[in-house]
């Protein structure tokens, strides 16, 4: 028993930190909010440059793919920085999701182009087309389905998909009564991106319309569902990672506040009400942390609980975070409530990413079913 | 990072299982806080310390096996899988037994270490008084030179003294210089309590039974050897027993994980209604991140390193978790809950009692947060 990182897993994450304080503080994500789409695409290739040179993006693809051969241990930990920094480009989806998965797909014609464009063009993937809940007490293992839809001119519609205006390819994923899953990885250039507007500017979301094509096709039936499992189970895990540092963050925002702010004489952090709401937080954030690295851990070495381990991580680490939010609003009090104030750019990714891939709730049904 | 045990480790629990499956009695004993229960749940220490499992991680020479600190998780994992008794002992080893061996001189760990382990003497704990609880700096019992001899001359009232209707010793802090500041001029003292001059007056609780007591000390004469640490020390020597009383020898990991896997078979048996599912996912998931918490202070107790103020984050989450398992159990049982039975129902609601005395005692979970939102988040301590 060794629950703890090693020197080089600490040292990678604390390049990860230096490189996004320089790269992604909040005035970044201001410049980026206020942004034309061509001014957002050239900041977020230009952020995704530096993220490519430490390797983040390939970090889990075997090394005689050309990847880092790294594991989900040492990825975790940047991913809570990226969720510190409430980085707006889709690490998530192309570091944990797509790039695993590609992995495990090789030699599958998509498979190959995909991956090559993400290791060696520096590229982003987006993932779409997998939801998490609906009926999960009885339903199909796991709660999934795909909100992917036939359109009338045939092509297919996903709402919903992160990180797909400035992706070099998407992983998108269908469901058909009959024949089960599908997964494709569809090239940018073969879709149509419909920006959708949404709360939060540090994620980006859009409608793809796509053709379905035996050329993009991964896997399906079976396999795919398989593999569409995986990248829910991946996606808990990771977006438990990026909750636990926006948690953190926020918590961190409203301790220092409360240092400063001073009513009635004295700092409001010195009066126990204050103290209380944010020792709640902390103690949240506190449990939370370890449930999000076991789920890494148990990525890492294929562990058959790897969905619970997955599930729980996200259900605490969603609580977690929709708390912190809720408490660095209070503490901060009116001033919170601005546009002025940073801590709403924070808030927002959480509210979106908590719900995400599955909330709370439904993560909590998903573990009572596999214990 | 790995999430598995050594084989060493495995080994030792299959021992350990071994034993407790021959040893631990088939039939519950009766309540510690009975005459006959406190007799019954002595003899069970007396059992374990004979085979040397009742402190394996103590050093070797004073009745353990000197296992490292995830042995010792191990061994309490199995404990409260066998559904094991009690530990009636658990004031003396669990908090007063490490800060001994910290602090402690030799002697006093020879003279009471053993008697400890085996059960011979149960220790209750003298440290809050009918005027000071969470301000446990404000005690007033105090301590002064025996003008005839050497040692010390006790007076004051104790009071919530766990296990102080029966225990043979008490570990309490006294005021040994009324002049110095509040948190400086106290000791740690160890006092015997047929010594002339105490009294116990139990009080029954909340359950009928007398888990507690006052304890009235009337000039009780107590030798130097019986001062643990420096005259002046004690509340620091006191902050060392309630880093153990909050932090993870009081409330290993064990008793949580095995109270939510049967508040999942309970769920079970009771058809599984969707108006419980979200508190049990829950329960069961907060017993578990704080077993996963432990083996991560354990790591870095394991290198080294010490346990800090997040000790006071643990002491918040068990406490806490404790009821929200039994609630949910209670729930589960609905009109049956109240029921005083043997068996399932009894057990859940018994469970439950002793849980809602976590949040006030080791420090109340508002002193908790205070300590969190100071020495972890570093605001300004409370003018008040």
């Amino acid at each position: 028993m060794n629950f703890s990182f090693s020197q080089e897993q600490i040292e990678l994450r604390q390049a990860v930190r230096a490189v996004l304080d320089a790269e992604c503080p909040v005035a970044a994500l201001r410049a980026f909010d206020g942004a034309a789409p061509e001014q957002r695409a050239t900041l977020s290739r230009a952020r995704w440059q530096v993220l490519a040179d430490l390797g983040a993006p390939g970090l889990l693809v075997p090394e005689a793919a050309g990847g880092l051969g790294l594991n989900d241990v040492d990825l975790v930990g940047i991913f809570e920085e990226a969720g510190w920094a409430a980085l707006p480009e889709p690490l998530v989806e192309t570091a944990g999701l797509a790039a695993p998965v590609l992995s495990t797909l090789l030699p599958a014609p998509a498979a190959v182009a995909t991956l090559e464009a993400l290791l060696t063009k520096h590229a982003t993937i987006a993932v779409g087309g997998i939801d998490v809940g609906g009926d999960v007490i009885g339903a199909t293992a796991g709660g999934l389905s795909s909100p992917s839809t036939v359109s009338a001119d045939g092509l297919l519609r996903t709402p919903r998909v992160v990180g797909a205006r400035d992706a070099s390819a998407i992983l998108l994923a269908c469901q058909d009564p009959d024949s089960g899953w599908q997964l494709h990885a569809v090239p940018a250039a073969a879709c149509t991106v419909d920006p959708t507007p949404a709360l939060s500017t540090t994620r980006d979301l859009s409608t793809v319309h796509w053709p379905l094509s035996a050329d993009t096709l991964l896997a399906y039936g079976v396999a795919a569902e398989a593999v569409v499992q995986l990248i829910a189970d991946r996606a808990a895990a990771a977006s438990a990672a990026f909750l636990i540092g926006l948690a953190d963050r926020m918590i961190t925002l409203a301790a220092d506040y409360a240092k400063e702010r001073q009513q009635f004489g004295q700092p409001i952090g010195s009066f126990q009400a204050v103290k209380h709401l944010l020792a709640n937080a902390r103690v949240k954030l506190e449990f939370a942390r370890p449930a999000t690295y076991r789920a890494a851990w148990s990525l890492a070495t294929a562990q058959t609980t790897v969905s619970h381990d997955a599930s729980m991580a996200k259900a605490m680490a969603s609580d977690a975070a929709d708390l912190a939010a809720l408490v660095a609003l209070q503490v901060h009090g009116a001033i919170g409530y601005t546009w002025e104030c940073d801590l709403h750019f924070f808030m927002k990714h959480t509210w979106a990413l908590s719900r995400s891939w599955g909330d709370a709730a439904v993560h909590r049904q998903l573990v009572l079913a596999q214990v | 990072m790995d999430l598995t045990f050594t084989a060493g480790q495995e080994a030792f629990r299959v021992e350990a299982r071994a034993w407790l499956e021959a040893h631990v009695p088939s039939e519950p004993l009766p309540s510690f806080d009975t005459p006959n229960g406190f007799d019954a749940h002595r003899h069970w220490e007396h059992t374990l310390y004979a085979d040397r499992w009742s402190v394996v991680s103590w050093p070797t020479e004073y009745g353990g096996r000197d296992v490292g600190i995830m042995e010792w998780l191990v061994f309490e994992e199995e404990y409260y899988r066998a559904r094991a008794p009690k530990r009636v002992s658990q004031n003396g080893i669990f908090l007063l037994a490490p800060t001994m061996l910290e602090y402690g001189t030799d002697e006093q760990k020879a003279r009471f270490l053993p008697p400890m382990a085996s059960g011979e003497e149960i220790w209750c704990q003298g440290w809050s008084e009918p005027d000071a609880g969470s301000d446990l700096a404000g005690i007033r019992s105090r301590a002064v030179r025996n003008p005839t001899g050497d040692g010390w001359v006790l007076s004051g009232q104790k009071t919530w003294a766990s296990r102080g209707a029966f225990a043979e010793w008490c570990f309490g802090i006294f005021r040994t210089d009324p002049d110095a500041e509040r948190h400086r001029g106290l000791t740690y003292f160890l006092i015997a309590m047929d010594s002339p001059g105490v009294t116990v007056r139990p009080i029954p609780q909340i359950d009928g039974e007398t888990g507690f007591a006052e304890i009235f000390f009337d000039n009780v004469e107590v030798p130097d050897a019986q001062v643990l640490g420096d005259v002046g020390a004690g509340w620091s020597v006191a902050m060392a027993t309630a880093g153990s009383e909050r932090g993870l020898s009081l409330r290993s990991p064990a008793r949580y994980t095995e109270a939510a896997d049967r508040l999942i078979d309970l769920f079970h048996e009771r058809g599984k209604p969707p108006s419980s599912s979200d508190a049990v996912a829950q329960a069961h998931m907060d017993a578990e991140a704080y077993q996963l918490h432990t083996y991560w202070t354990a790591t870095k107790v394991s290198q080294g390193h010490a346990v800090g103020p997040e000790a006071s984050c643990n002491k918040i989450f068990w406490s806490e978790t404790d009821v929200a398992i039994h609630d949910a159990a209670l729930d589960l049982l609905g009109t049956e809950a109240e029921l005083l039975e043997s068996g399932s129902p009894g057990e859940w609601l018994d469970g439950y009692l002793f849980s809602l005395a976590g949040p006030i005692y080791a420090g109340t979970n508002e002193i908790q947060r205070n300590v969190v939102a100071e020495r972890l988040l570093g605001l300004p301590r409370s003018r008040a």
